[in-house]
């Protein structure tokens, strides 16, 4: 199935994604990695520089460039490796109604904090140029001191995708599968 | 006696071939990835190989980096004996990638391994990463090396017993499939088996500089046992989760066996400039 979702996003915008459904996004975006990761599971709610209520999380460290006026551009923003993510990802959502993270690889031991809040949707890695066509803003931009690739970037996208549904609301898993079937083939491959 | 070669054509040179090799992927690459989006059966992986050759198109034709991920610089210097004496090529290999960090432009990459500060220019203490080499030429040549974090972080090195030749298979394909989708598969495996602890891991580097379709019989027949795992592109699954094996070797301590696994995503990235005895340079 094909599904065109806009943020923010309820939970009846995602509850119906499986597993292999492709997804195009329209709406803001947040990138968030490692550090930013840290600093919002350390902030408290009302020192938030964002509101994360049904938000779209991507795992992104973009390259961005100041053009003469002087406002930010994205020149590269493919994803980032989600499993550098996935311990601090429970908590993010406890604290934090986010209902998407985007990013790419996978992510480990996270399906089931996921369970009825949020899904997880890939994006093809090293598509860093492709990504850029989707973003038609870059909104602004918090926790800079952080470095250009750890800040948090508001983005404003347009039909940002194909993203595949990686982790759904249901806990279903497709790298968990996948990697299920790898190692049968592996002892296969081996005989 | 006065080099012909400056330490402008230095800096130069290394900003065009970290630029060509950041924004154009080399077209025996290429090749490979269009032929595996023919004869991929998978929808999702042929999905993500569509997206991907898409992405080198934009790339090269607005000359922007390939992937936001510009790596940290690795060089592969060979100086011709043959040459002249050069400038201090450290300081000008250097400022060739703190000026492409602003010219391409280059993500802020490097970091102090502790403190974890950003140095802001792509270099710091050890990088750039330049391996040296010598030939009989009379040329000097730079091969600019971007190497992405998310499939550098998937490579091993580990010690085998010297009896253990025969579990190197299965040491690849185990280190594939822990791998899974993080280092943005299809990958190239370089494979260093040999040598001392350091040398193995630089033999599966330069391993991946090699021509992709030039491969032996046991790296074609390593090739079909990785594409056999299902791992696929991105890790969802497919027949295409490495393009290519390159094993390089050398003679190591009959007490040792060492063996390197260094892990390309598919943006194989790498571009060579050669300058000659009189400054002049080309990227090739």
């Amino acid at each position: 199935m094909e599904y065109h979702l806009k943020t923010p996003l309820t939970i009846e915008d995602i509850e119906s994604l499986r597993i292999g459904d492709v997804v195009y996004i329209s709406g803001n975006i947040f990138t968030a990695r490692d550090e930013a990761h840290k600093h919002i599971l350390e902030t408290p709610l009302e020192n938030m520089p964002v509101d994360l209520e049904g938000a779209a999380i991507y795992h992104c460290g973009p390259l961005m460039q100041k053009n003469d006026a002087a406002e930010w551009e994205p020149v590269a923003a493919g994803p980032t490796t989600s499993a550098r993510m996935s311990a601090m990802t429970p908590q993010l959502l406890e604290k934090h109604n986010v209902r998407v993270l985007i990013g790419k690889g996978g992510m480990d031991n996270v399906a089931d904090s996921m369970k009825g809040k949020c899904v997880y949707l890939v994006y093809t890695g090293g598509c860093a140029a492709l990504a850029v066509n989707s973003i038609t803003k870059v909104c602004d931009v918090h926790w800079l001191d952080l470095g250009m690739p750890e800040a948090v970037w508001v983005l404003k996208i347009d039909k940002f995708g194909p993203l595949v549904v990686g982790i759904d609301t249901e806990g279903e898993d497709l790298f968990r599968n996948i990697r299920e079937k790898v190692n049968e083939n592996l002892e296969r491959a081996l005989r | 006696m006065e080099s012909g070669i400056k330490h402008e054509d230095i800096v130069e040179a290394t900003i065009s071939a970290i630029k060509k090799a950041e924004t154009e992927l080399p077209d025996d690459v290429v090749a490979c990835l269009e032929k595996a989006e023919q004869i991929e059966s998978s929808e999702i992986a042929r999905s993500h190989l569509q997206a991907i050759l898409e992405n080198i198109g934009i790339a090269r034709r607005h000359s922007v980096p390939i992937c936001q991920d510009t790596g940290i610089i690795i060089l592969f210097v060979e100086i011709g004996r043959k040459l002249p004496p050069l400038p201090d090529l450290e300081n000008a290999l250097a400022e060739g990638v703190r000026k492409a960090t602003v010219e391409v432009p280059l993500r802020p990459n490097v970091v102090h391994p502790l403190t974890r500060e950003n140095s802001g220019d792509n270099t710091g203490k050890g990088l750039p990463d330049i391996k040296y080499s010598f030939n009989e030429s009379e040329e000097l040549r730079i091969t600019a090396v971007p190497k992405g974090a998310g499939s550098e972080n998937m490579s091993i090195l580990k010690m085998l017993n010297p009896t253990e030749g025969d579990s190197i298979d299965r040491l690849v394909l185990e280190t594939i499939r822990d791998a899974g989708g993080k280092p943005c598969p299809p990958v190239i495996l370089g494979i260093g088996v040999g040598g001392s602890f350091d040398k193995a891991a630089l033999l599966a580097k330069s391993a991946l500089l090699e021509q992709v379709n030039d491969m032996d019989e046991k790296e074609h027949a390593l090739l079909e046992k990785v594409n056999s795992l299902g791992v696929g592109p991105m890790g969802t699954g497919g027949d295409t989760t490495a393009l290519a094996v390159h094993i390089m070797t050398a003679h190591c301590h009959t007490a040792s066996l060492p063996v390197a696994i260094n892990i390309q995503c598919w943006a194989n990235r790498h571009a060579t400039a050669v300058i000659g005895g009189e400054g002049k340079w080309n990227i090739i």
